[in-house]
């Protein structure tokens, strides 16, 4: 059987400064995963991949990461993700510095 | 200290002039991230989890205060005020942006510094003991050498698309400092009848499939050793496994070969590439060895560090675990701890890069060093300049008196940092490091060595860790499995797993029942962890480790 489709966002990084970046419904990208487009159809999901990989003057290495909605908007669903949004957990310096 | 020829100086000012052209190009659009990459990665920039990295060369981890102080300029002006020393003797910038890169690479150049072949898969980063032209129990210094390995290996065309990355190590002493044992190729500087050769390891790595290195050839002469080299590496690019990067390094081509199958390879390939070496490679390496003439050691009273010695508790301590015997008399050597408890190990501000550069200048003949366990080391001090050195070391948070100990953890970046790891390190570390340091126990339990890696690519050493801490991605959630026994030095030896792995909030206990069996197990505090455990072996240590937790869980 196939395996059950779960939410999604489209995210990589960003061409110049290198951190992360998330896609967002007006087909621009934001920093924050709170503002990114939860994708919960697989078709939409792999067109918006498509887009994505289209903007290489923008994104490196764009792809589909597991997330689920939140209060707020898409939340981590695996600890990378987690780490990938808020910066290391060494040093206050990184997103998590920047989103307060 | 070797410095660039003018032919060094026009190379790697030609390669960032094409590599600046090549940013330039893809942030253009000229070229896809697919062409760039590969380009990117000759020049030592990777893509990381939260930003490009640049690792920058050390070569056989040596480096003078104008070099340092370069290094922290560029941690100033480029990135986020700090750098990362890393095992293989590089230094890592964590946050640069791409277009800045081509300015950064600039200005390594300025001192004789580069980025090439610190990625890809390539001769690597030639490393070496960083005690080297210091050491009391040095045969030779492996520094000129290294250097001689680095300018053949140098966009050698043969040996830039092999199958995998591929590390030289080098050591001129009889205790190994430079785990000579778990590199593509480990040379051991001997002497026999009076003449320095080599004592040539292949094979060994860690990693996937970690293994010690077999001795491929006992006495490799100087006339011999780049052929030998050249020999070597162009047998396993014929024979290295292309379809599949597990298997592709020289380590599983000598096991699936054997040792005697690659000697005979390698004599055979030897014998037609010797006679294409003319002897400049001798003329060269005399003109390299007197660039590492030793500086000129001054003769003079030690009473004042005798005095501090006996007086100064602190100093003592430092003195202790920080020092190590040097070559010439009235000398010591400084190794500067990059471990502050809490702190990431190897990391270093641009305010003490600056002000080790300093201290270098100083007191230490211009030269630092920089350790695979991810420490700085001044490697000539006198020893009437001990009290004043620690007394500013002391100000800058570089006196942290742990060298050697429980504290001194090497860690990989891990998932903090790299796109590789499938767990964190780093803050494992710190827990370890401030746990023992809360303990006070970290004097009592003595020499310990752990070792930690975010990853099964085993870039924290943690397989020849006396206690080796390996993170895991276990179904969405962080695990850490545990090894014993693990030794980097001239009686390698890959640690035991000791069962299942520890949740992310589970491990820091975990290491404190092994260290509490430990403290209980050994015959007298002379014993150190590793002979205890190669004296009692895994069974008591499992049994705290596991039977204590059940009983905590039980409670």
């Amino acid at each position: 059987m196939p395996r059950e489709f779960t939410p999604k966002v489209v995210t990589g990084n960003a061409l110049i400064e290198g951190d992360v970046i998330y896609q967002t419904a007006d087909d621009g990208w934001t920093r924050n995963l709170s503002e990114a487009e939860l994708l919960t159809d697989e078709a939409e999901a792999r067109l918006r991949l498509l887009m994505a990989e289209g903007q290489p003057d923008q994104v490196v290495g764009p792809y589909l990461a597991d997330a689920r909605p939140g209060a707020s908007g898409p939340e981590p669903t695996h600890f990378r993700e987690a780490f990938r949004r808020t910066g290391p957990s060494n040093y206050f310096h990184g997103k998590q510095a920047e989103l307060g | 200290m070797y410095d660039y020829t003018d032919f060094d100086a026009a190379f790697v000012a030609t390669r960032n002039r094409q590599f600046r052209q090549q940013v330039e190009r893809r942030i253009a659009g000229a070229l896809t991230e697919d062409e760039f990459k590969p380009l990117r990665l000759m020049n030592g920039l990777y893509l990381q989890l939260h930003a490009y990295m640049l690792r920058v060369a050390i070569p056989y981890g040596t480096l003078g205060s104008r070099q340092m102080r370069k290094l922290a300029e560029i941690a100033d002006r480029w990135d986020k005020g700090y750098g990362h020393f890393t095992t293989r003797q590089n230094i890592q910038y964590n946050w640069p942006k791409l277009s800045d890169v081509p300015d950064m690479l600039d200005a390594l150049a300025e001192v004789n510094m580069h980025a090439i072949q610190t990625s890809g898969n390539t001769i690597r980063n030639v490393t070496a003991d960083h005690f080297a032209g210091a050491a009391a129990d040095e045969v030779a210094d492996p520094r000129p050498v290294a250097e001689l390995i680095r300018q053949w290996s140098t966009d050698h065309p043969e040996f830039q698309f092999l199958p995998r990355k591929f590390k030289i190590a080098v050591s001129g002493a009889t205790q190994d400092r430079a785990v000579t044992r778990a590199h593509d190729i480990g040379l051991q500087i001997v002497e026999r009848d009076r003449e320095i050769g080599y004592a040539v390891i292949v094979g060994g790595g860690l990693g996937r499939t970690p293994m010690i290195g077999k001795v491929i050839n006992d006495f490799v002469s100087q006339a011999d050793l780049l052929p030998y080299l050249e020999a070597v590496v162009s047998v396993w690019n014929l024979l290295g496994r292309r379809d599949n990067k597990y298997k592709s390094r020289i380590k599983i081509t000598v096991h699936e070969h054997g040792i005697d199958d690659i000697r005979a390879r390698v004599g055979e390939r030897f014998k037609v590439i010797r006679p294409t070496f003319s002897g400049i490679d001798l003329a060269l390496f005399d003109e390299i060895k007197a660039a590492f003439a030793p500086p000129a050691f001054r003769e003079g009273s030690t009473a004042i560090y005798e005095t501090a010695y006996k007086t100064d508790p602190i100093f003592r301590a430092w003195a202790d675990t920080n020092l190590a015997p040097h070559r010439a008399p009235g000398y010591a050597i400084v190794q500067i701890s990059l471990k502050a408890h809490g702190a990431t190990p190897g990391d270093a501000t641009a305010g003490q890069m600056r002000v080790m550069a300093d201290l270098a200048e100083r007191f230490g003949h211009d030269e630092l060093r920089i350790s695979h366990e991810q420490n700085v080391i001044l490697p000539h001090v006198h020893k009437s300049d001990l009290p004043e050195l620690h007394a500013e070391l002391k100000k800058h948070g570089l006196a942290t008196a742990n060298i050697g100990l429980i504290s001194d953890i090497i860690a990989c970046p891990g998932m903090d940092y790299c796109a590789l790891a499938t767990a964190r390190s780093i803050p494992v570390a710190q827990q370890i490091a401030t746990r023992f340091d809360e303990l006070k126990l970290e004097h009592e339990i003595g020499d310990l060595k752990i070792k930690i890696s975010g990853c099964i690519n085993a870039c924290g050493h943690h397989h020849v860790g006396h206690i080796g801490i390996l993170g895991l991605d276990r179904a969405g959630v962080e695990n850490y499995q545990i090894t014993l026994g693990g030794d980097h030095t001239q009686d390698a030896a890959i640690g035991e797993r000791t069962g299942p792995g520890f949740a992310y909030d589970e491990i820091i206990p975990a290491i404190e029942r092994i260290v509490y069996a430990y403290l209980d197990l050994r015959e007298s505090p002379e014993e150190s962890f590793l002979a205890t455990y190669r004296r009692i072996g895994m069974a008591p240590f499992k049994a705290a480790l596991y039977e204590k937790a059940e009983a905590y869980a039980a409670e």
